[in-house]
């Protein structure tokens, strides 16, 4: 099983980001560079969901929003690692629409169950497979980390929670 | 020009994130792409050799779709080629 390592600041920021958009569902980017277990997720970036007609139970994100986000992740020497969007009052799993509109091979799809407003059991799926033929979601262990300081690595290893999926 | 490579697709342009053509249209530069890097062809291209459906191109920042000249656009040094996967989904 492959982890996602994400800072506690976006961990909590996509969670916040479902809640606001309660009830419809939000969406957005991950940023950050491949690690030994899976992505490492520096950054967030949220984005407008432009499924206005359905926006409870659906989210596209417009493409040239993401070309501005692939642009913004280069410039700041990190990759998109995956996407994130949420679920509301509905489970943190991912659904047949999830999958069929799935194309990002190798990266991780965060999902948020959002109950009455607020966020409740965030789960990460790694999109695998190296065809649109052979794809399949796997789900992840998500690793929430503090967020680096200007202390030692020793330090950054000693205050490293780890969360499984569920918070 | 640039052409520049979505994430899981880098695996088959040796690991980069962008990649200079020299190139005259858009074809062109997707053409050099695929002879540079084959095994990208199978993921931007269906079998009867149309861009697939959720593949995006991006000249700068206009969709290739809906300029007048669509891929037959011209390019030159200075244009930017991006290629976005969509991104969509829902809980139903």
């Amino acid at each position: 099983m492959s982890t996602l390592s994400i800072t506690e600041s976006v961990y909590e920021a996509i969670r916040a980001h479902g809640e606001e958009t309660y009830p419809h569902e939000c969406c957005g980017a991950l940023l950050g560079k491949p690690g030994e277990r899976g992505w490492v997720v520096a950054d967030s970036v949220r984005a407008g969901n432009t499924r206005t007609d359905s926006a409870h139970n659906r989210y596209n994100i417009a493409p040239i929003e993401l070309v501005r986000i692939q642009r913004s992740a280069r410039e700041k020497g990190l990759e998109i690692a995956g996407f994130y969007h949420s679920h509301p009052d509905h489970p943190a799993q991912w659904s047949a629409t999830d999958f069929a509109e799935a194309h990002w091979l190798g990266c991780s799809y965060v999902i948020t169950s959002v109950a009455k407003g607020k966020a409740a059991v965030t789960n990460s799926f790694l999109l695998a497979g190296t065809t649109e033929e052979d794809k399949r979601f796997e789900q992840e262990r998500i690793q929430v980390e503090d967020a680096p300081d200007e202390s030692t690595e020793e330090a950054l290893q000693v205050s490293t929670s780890i969360r499984t999926k569920g918070k | 020009m640039m052409i520049y490579i979505p994430t899981p697709l880098r695996t088959y342009a040796g690991g980069k994130d962008a990649v200079e053509i020299g190139a005259g249209t858009v074809s062109e530069a997707l053409d050099s792409l695929t002879s540079t890097y084959p095994e990208l062809r199978k993921h931007l291209f269906t079998a009867e050799g149309k861009v697939r459906a959720f593949v995006n191109l991006y000249l700068n920042d206009e969709d290739v779709r809906y300029l007048p000249e669509k891929e037959n656009s011209q390019v030159s040094g200075e244009d930017t080629l991006s290629i976005i996967p969509s991104i969509a989904g829902g809980r139903l």
